[in-house]
């Protein structure tokens, strides 16, 4: 029965993805009153692309923003018993939990129990099994070639955050985990669910799920000027969930903060990123969030009621990160009276001089921004007069960094040799890390934890 | 009359899947407009192969969710595509022009 103890636990959201905000999160750690602080910064690509960043230095391959962060929202979260749960570990925890013991006892935190929980990489067990003479592990259709796979990583649960925060740990730094995990975990140690505590484990998946996009909550992603206003969002508070022990939520963000919470706001980010609403698969339960009802309490607060919960899934999935070669992309803008057709000129001439030069992408993209970039109907369709001030783009996959870099070289020779008027060229080449999804069984994650501990610079 | 004008949306992407959740500003009106937002309707609007979208119904919250497969080979990670996520996605769609049903005597739908 939920109501008999009462207790809820405060959740924050301090970052929904890498690069996030860090004021918001200062904000929560300060005034939230939270019993957990919960980041989220590892997108479906973070973690291969900082496993390529570790093979150049096996010191790195944690989120780059750790240690200014941990800066901004330690001195609050100590202050107000808050503990820290993330997934910055990226593709090396043990790191992050080094970087977060060093910058906890340069600000003076002394003693503070950091846990890295690892065990979501498989790439050593992936490689071994699939080039093995018996491969148990079953690869999809146009599954990459082995000698381009750069990472593997297994989506885990909750597991391992919860057996950390048993420990006693401060703050708990993962890899790969699933995005709700990091706030299902603390609910499952606070209340003390089951693992077949299904119902509860499905609710307070659609409670981490509405929370770990942050700002996405309270208005980021929603304002439409004139049909979905929301107020101040330079100044965007992050949002928080007093969630009670059978999972139901109430979400609310600190008072004097930018933008709002109303049910609007949560049934868009319920669904975000959703597919099947009646299966939302985790490491730790099959979710659905068919029946979920919002209720608006006022004062920037709204009830979540009615999500639930089947087993899990068998199958774990994971994330292969593989070099998928190269990508070159140069711009350049037209204006004025005949922009189109100079934009148009500047394209066809940027394809001839790639086929003069004997440079034949696998694929290519010959875009107008303000036409056709965007909205692929849109030159033939709708747009009878293109605006005054366009913008082409050409965009190429290639084999090697050279070509790559002729593809931007050969927009930015428009300048010179191309139609009049061409300004502000601007030219990028990368190396392209792609990510291809694997399912693979429980077996294959073993997940372990190791503590740091910090010592105050006296 | 567009979609705009009845209904809010938002776009979320999942490797090679684009999904967009469509939800009616008034409750009243999801009925006709699950009726007109058909799966190959959203498809055919925003130039998807027909046969690449499913819908989910959620009568209760209310919404539409529609869950759109990308072209072989496209993805997050891979795109050449200015809008790598598809991020821009529901603003195309709310720009689809729709005409609200009128009300018959025996049929109050959409009121």
């Amino acid at each position: 029965m939920s109501g008999v103890s009462g207790k809820t636990v405060r959740l924050g959201a301090g970052a929904g993805y890498a690069g996030d905000r860090i004021e918001p999160a200062r904000e929560l750690a300060e005034e939230g009153h939270l019993d957990y602080l919960c980041f989220e910064c590892v997108a479906e690509r973070t973690i291969a692309l900082a496993h390529a960043e570790r093979r150049r230095n096996p010191d790195a391959g944690y989120d780059a923003m750790l240690e200014a962060r941990l800066r901004a929202v330690l001195p609050g979260c100590r202050r107000n018993g808050t503990r820290i749960i993330s997934n910055m570990g990226g593709a090396n925890p043990l790191g992050a939990a080094r970087a977060a013991a060093r910058v906890a006892g340069e600000i003076g935190f002394d003693g503070l129990r950091i846990a890295a929980v690892m065990g979501d990489d498989i790439l050593a067990e992936l490689l071994s099994d699939i080039s093995g003479p018996n491969p148990g592990i079953e690869l999809p259709e146009n599954f990459p070639p082995h000698n381009r796979i750069v990472s593997a990583n297994v989506y885990s649960g909750i597991d391992g955050i919860r057996e950390a925060l048993r420990q006693g740990a401060d703050i708990v730094l993962t890899g790969r985990v699933s995005d709700p995990a990091l706030f299902v975990a603390p609910l499952a140690h606070e209340f003390g669910w089951r693992d077949e505590d299904w119902g509860r484990l499905g609710q307070a998946t659609f409670v981490g799920h509405l929370l770990e996009c942050a700002g996405q909550l309270t208005g980021g992603y929603f304002a439409d000027p004139g049909f979905k206003d929301v107020p101040d969002l330079a100044r965007l508070g992050f949002p928080f969930a007093d969630v009670s022990e059978d999972g139901t939520a109430v979400f609310g963000k600190v008072p004097g903060t930018g933008g709002c919470i109303r049910p609007q706001t949560c049934k868009e980010q319920l669904l975000y990123e959703i597919l099947d609403p009646g299966a939302y698969l985790q490491p730790h339960v099959t979710a659905d969030c068919r029946d979920v009802t919002f209720v608006e309490l006022g004062g920037d607060r709204v009830r979540m009621t009615g999500a639930t919960g089947r087993p899990r899934p068998d199958m774990l999935k994971a994330s292969v990160g593989y070099f998928d070669g190269y990508v070159g992309e140069g711009q350049l803008s037209y204006a004025g009276p005949g922009a189109d057709a100079r934009a148009r000129a500047a394209l066809a001439i940027v394809r001839d001089r790639l086929e003069l030069r004997g440079i034949r992408p696998r694929e290519a993209r010959y875009d107008i921004i303000g036409v056709d970039s965007i909205d692929a109907r849109a030159a033939a369709v709708r747009l009878n007069t293109p605006p005054d001030e366009l913008r082409i783009r050409v965009s190429a996959r290639v084999d090697d960094e050279v070509t790559a870099r002729a593809i931007g070289e050969e927009v930015e020779s428009l300048y010179t040799n191309g139609p009049a008027g061409g300004g502000g060229c601007t030219k990028t080449w990368r190396e392209v890390i792609a990510v291809a999804p694997l399912m693979v069984s429980r077996s294959m994650l073993s997940e372990h934890i190791h503590f740091e501990f910090s010592h105050a610079a006296s | 009359m567009l979609l705009r004008d009845v209904a809010h949306a938002r776009t979320g992407d999942k490797g090679d899947i684009v999904q967009i959740a469509v939800f009616p500003y008034r409750d009243a009106d999801y009925e006709w407009l699950r009726e007109r937002l058909t799966s190959s309707v959203v498809c055919g609007y925003l130039g998807f192969a027909d046969g690449a979208a499913e819908r989910y119904e959620l009568p209760n919250l209310p919404a539409l969710n529609f869950v759109l497969r990308r072209p072989l080979g496209e993805n997050v990670t891979r795109t050449l595509a200015l809008d790598v996520h598809g991020k821009c996605q529901s603003s195309l769609l709310l720009a689809m022009p729709l005409e609200r049903p009128v009300p018959t005597e025996t049929d109050d739908a959409g009121r």
